[in-house]
């Protein structure tokens, strides 16, 4: 438990201590919206009828983008090592790690989804669940991304290798949450997705300190 | 792989061998190389069990071997030296003693602490394992708690057993090289493991340093903890305690 909160405490102080590479994710995904809008033009109730889905987008490329950091530098630096050398339990140094990763990148993106719903004309009802699916399925997204950076983390030049890695397995997390924002606009009973985005965030949860220790153990050679 | 393999990654070591490997025949003289001695005073008779022990480890990359039937003993007391040429393995043999790699066969074991747990070790590898954007004393730590330490010493005393006293606040990416590698070695003392696994020890360091890294050691050694080091010359180990040297050689190479 002292290892657990050690690497989370020491995770985000480093995130903190780069402000810059905080917003990195949060810039391109503004990036990304302001450019859907400059794409389709003028027209709100086309960029309304799309907004949720731009902005599930956004957030899944940003969150993919920063990906890279949560391994990385601690492969190259022998952070890893040491990680792996303590006596403490990978799996649990890994949901340290990988709960940092979310507070620093994933929950930025949702925080500032009201400003990409007001520059995507999203209508306003849609704004609260559309919240809501993006927190309950990012944690999921965080680890099936975990575990491909940690998959990839000692491959060269990786970036691709683990976009066309991870946006498969995105799909999923994608399609259940994109059905409950149409189940919503259609006024269809949006329980069931919402429960199985909830179940993939707790099966993702759970195994997911596991897969990613395993993968990293794998990729030490 | 038969039992006469010569030149088999690493000789095997007994606490009372006096430094003679068994030898099983067909060794052909080329491979003397893999004599192995132990120095210093003889070490009393295997009451205890080895810290760490090594039978029958073979490993290799991408069907290549490397290691091929290493037996090793790590005891309390005594530190082992792992040398040999550039891709001999050394690093790779200490990897697989730290668990960063699993072996192809063979059994690596670990004594138990009083709570029956392995006991901890502490790695130190070519990459330090620091990160730029944290101060010395907050890299120390993070250290102790990773490693659950009981704190018997302070990151100030550590940090004066190593001359980079009053270095607390200084961020890491404003120290040499050198000065890195030293507070590495202060975390070693820091984190309180019973062995010691240092890829390259000495590598990085002024002759200063190197003295540090003998007298670090020693006192590791006295204390009871046991170590293995590598490095590419064997006079380069100048520490003074009990010995013994593993001469790797490239499997490949010999056979």
């Amino acid at each position: 438990m002292a290892a657990f909160l050690a690497v989370l405490q020491r995770d985000l102080r480093l995130a903190m201590r780069r402000g810059f590479d905080l917003l990195q994710p949060l810039f391109f995904a503004v990036l990304v919206c302001l450019l859907t809008t400059l794409a389709v033009g003028p027209e709100p109730p086309l960029l309304a009828r799309i907004a949720a889905a731009i902005v599930w987008l956004a957030v899944v490329l940003a969150i993919l983008l920063a990906l890279d950091s949560l391994f990385r530098p601690d492969a190259d630096d022998g952070s890893l090592e040491q990680l792996m050398t303590a006596p403490a339990a990978l799996p649990a140094l890994v949901l340290a790690k990988v709960m940092a990763f979310w507070l620093t990148a994933a929950l930025p993106l949702i925080l500032a989804t009201p400003l990409f719903a007001i520059m995507l004309h999203l209508p306003t009802q849609q704004l609260p669940l559309l919240l809501l699916t993006l927190l309950l399925a990012t944690p999921t997204l965080a680890w099936i991304g975990a575990a491909c950076a940690a998959l990839t983390v000692h491959a060269h030049r990786s970036g691709m290798l683990l976009a066309l890695l991870l946006l498969p397995l995105a799909a999923p997390v994608l399609i259940l949450a994109m059905g409950c924002l149409d189940a919503a606009g259609q006024d269809l009973p949006v329980r069931a997705p919402l429960l199985l985005l909830a179940a993939g965030l707790v099966a993702a949860t759970t195994l997911g300190p596991f897969v990613c220790a395993t993968a990293l153990r794998l990729g030490q050679r | 792989m038969s039992p006469v393999q010569p030149a088999s990654g690493a000789g095997n070591v007994d606490a009372n061998a006096k430094g003679n490997a068994t030898d099983n025949g067909g060794h052909d003289p080329a491979s003397a190389t893999d004599a192995v001695c132990t120095r210093g005073p003889p070490t009393a008779p295997s009451a205890r069990p080895p810290l760490l022990r090594v039978r029958g480890l073979a490993f290799g990359y991408d069907d290549e071997p490397l290691l091929d039937n290493v037996d090793l003993d790590l005891e309390a007391g005594r530190g082992s030296i792992l040398c040999g040429a550039n891709g001999s393995g050394k690093s790779t043999l200490l990897r697989l003693l730290a668990g960063l790699v699993r072996p192809d066969e063979g059994l690596i074991e670990r004594a138990q602490d009083s709570r029956d747990e392995p006991l901890p070790a502490a790695w130190l590898g070519h990459a330090l394992g620091l990160k730029t954007g944290l101060t010395v004393g907050e890299s120390l730590h993070f250290a102790c708690r990773l490693h659950g330490a009981d704190q018997r010493m302070g990151p100030s005393q550590a940090l004066t057993s190593v001359a980079l006293s009053g270095y607390e606040q200084v961020p890491v990416r404003e120290l040499s090289a050198g000065q890195r590698k030293r507070v590495a070695l202060a975390r070693l003392l820091l984190v309180d493991a019973p062995i010691w696994l240092l890829d390259e020890p000495y590598a990085n360091l002024d002759p200063d340093g190197c003295l540090l890294v003998d007298r670090l050691i020693d006192r590791h050694l006295r204390s009871g903890g046991t170590l293995a080091l590598s490095v590419h010359r064997s006079d380069q180990a100048g520490f003074a305690g009990p010995r013994q040297l593993v001469m790797l050689d490239r499997l490949a190479e010999s056979s």
